[in-house]
């Protein structure tokens, strides 16, 4: 198993607030990687340092390259696909458009036309909703169109910021199971930071726990849900 | 009867242009969020070096083309140099720098060509349009060049992956940067559009107001009320704006009495008040929901 990205003593600011103390971690090719932790505990922020939002120092390699200092749409051309918190949805544009947004670094443009037929078999809904305004859509299909979005990039590394925010327990389910489907399948790398640890845990072969932007705990994803201690002092379950 | 019809048909002409500057205006706003200020000076220069241009002997259409080529390429710049540095900076500081811009090239322009009144040649000619006498080949060609503009510019938004990209980047830049799109330089082609857009406006109003450093200041405010009164947020609410504000400026100094030409101006202004007390988004605009 190769590494497909490496972080390392990352250290993350707003402002002159630090929101990561040195915080590593990796990744290996074809694996499904969460992070957990509780409410400001600097998951998002990981993500967003990754794809260079917020300003951090430390080293990020992605498939053995540095992302360090690189603009965020140029990190999205190693394959790097971000579905945001609050997903990030281009509402005033249909949901196809949404999708093409998606492939926009893409020149191939058969491809693309037929990664939109791919989508709509992995989410009927969407090919139903095709020509509605995105923002008309609800938070559970939403969901769905951010990760067909992040899809059509053909991404190496697919990075989920609380997929399962605001969505009904039946929903999310549908979702992970999708998540994981597309992990197996598409062989793409997913890193998925997640407030839901109990699902999450289901899904990850590994697993990290950050703790005010530190990584407190870190292994097979298996192993910590069944570590009782562990659960009830950090995931809370 | 025939003078309503005229009036109106007149007022579609000028209507056209004040829509490309609404259009122009909104193009700005929404990438930026800022009104530029110094949009009509821009289309002055631009109409300005067409008619340098013809005067070194270039056909009128040849002139045209490297003109909007030109306004293009300056808006571009303006962009880089000026609005780039300012993005994060406070709206005082940018309404400034579109007040230091407006005052750059309006009296670059007087230094250059001076300030007398110069005649601009119209490709369309001026004899009554199909033998009529309710409007002008003019300003038929007014009316026809800019239909075709909002055409095309119709098809590049909706159905080119660039036009698309550019809209993406307008509503929500951070997402837009997240598929991959430079949304920076999506900015800086807006820019050249919108000035590109206010040449074509200066070049085909220029024979009608005549050629001089200050002769956008009008049209620039019919403009803003157009911008105003269809949206800021909409570019289709600004060319509806557009339309309806010239016919509204015809109408209004024409039925009105004690209004003429002279009072034409504070009307526009009377308007852009009325639309933002009583109904702030505009006719097609959006409500913009800001939470806190």
């Amino acid at each position: 198993m190769t590494t497909l990205l490496n972080v390392k003593d990352l250290r993350a600011y707003y402002g002159q607030v630090q929101a990561l103390h040195g915080l590593s971690f990796s990744l290996n090719e074809g694996s499904l990687v969460t992070l957990l932790g509780a409410n400001g505990a600097g998951k998002t922020t990981t993500l967003r340092a990754i794809c260079n939002m917020v300003r951090s120092t430390g080293g990020i390699e992605f498939d053995g390259k540095p992302l360090n200092n690189r603009s965020t749409e140029s990190i999205v051309r190693f394959g790097i696909a971000h579905v945001p918190q609050g997903r990030g949805t281009f509402t005033t544009m249909t949901v196809e458009e949404n999708l093409q947004l998606g492939a926009i670094t893409r020149k191939d443009s058969a491809g693309i036309v037929s990664d939109i037929e791919r989508m709509y078999a992995h989410f009927p809904v969407l090919k139903q909703r095709h020509t509605q305004q995105a923002g008309t859509l609800s938070g559970g299909e939403q969901q769905m169109l951010a990760v067909a979005r992040a899809l059509m990039l053909r991404p190496r590394l697919m990075l989920l910021d609380e997929p399962s925010f605001g969505l009904a327990p039946l929903v999310v389910r549908d979702l992970f199971g999708i998540l994981g489907k597309i992990n197996r399948e598409d062989k793409v790398s997913i890193l998925v930071v997640e407030q839901n640890a109990q699902l999450a845990l289901e899904l990850a072969d590994q697993a990290y726990v950050i703790e005010t932007g530190r990584i407190v705990m870190s292994g097979n994803a298996k192993d910590i849900a069944n570590n009782e201690e562990i659960r009830k002092s950090y995931l809370g379950y | 009867m025939e003078l309503f019809t005229n009036q109106v048909l007149a007022g579609i002409a000028t209507g056209a242009i004040y829509a490309c500057m609404a259009l122009a205006v909104v193009m700005i706003y929404q990438a930026i969020d800022h009104l530029n200020f110094a949009q009509g000076e821009m289309a002055m220069f631009a109409t300005f070096i067409s008619w340098q241009l013809m005067q070194w002997g270039v056909p009128y259409w040849g002139a045209f083309v490297i003109t909007l080529a030109f306004a293009f390429v300056g808006g571009v710049a303006i962009e880089r140099i000026l609005f780039k540095p300012l993005a994060k900076a406070p709206v005082l500081t940018n309404v400034a720098g579109f007040i230091a811009l407006f005052a750059i090239i309006n009296s670059s322009a007087g230094l250059i060509w001076d300030f007398t009144i110069k005649q601009y040649p119209t490709p369309f000619g001026s004899s009554p349009f199909l033998g009529s006498q309710l409007i002008s080949t003019h300003q038929a060609g007014m009316i026809g060049v800019t239909v075709l503009l909002l055409i095309a510019l119709y098809f590049f938004f909706q159905y080119t992956r660039i036009g698309l990209a550019m809209r993406a980047a307008a509503s929500v830049p951070e997402s837009a940067r997240l598929v991959g799109i430079n949304t920076s330089w999506m900015i800086a082609l807006g820019w050249g559009m919108a000035s590109a857009i206010g040449a074509i406006a200066g070049m085909l109003i220029a024979p009608v107001v005549f050629l001089e450093p200050n002769m956008m200041g009008g049209v620039l405010i019919y403009g803003f009320a157009a911008a105003v009164l269809g949206g800021l947020t909409s570019p289709f609410g600004a060319v509806v704006g557009g339309f309806l504000m010239g016919i509204f400026e015809n109408l209004a100094g024409t039925y009105i009495p004690g209004v003429g030409n002279e009072l034409k101006l504070p009307i526009a202004l009377a308007l852009i008040i009325s639309v933002l007390v009583v109904k702030p988004a505009g006719l097609f605009g959006r409500h913009i929901v800001k939470r806190v």
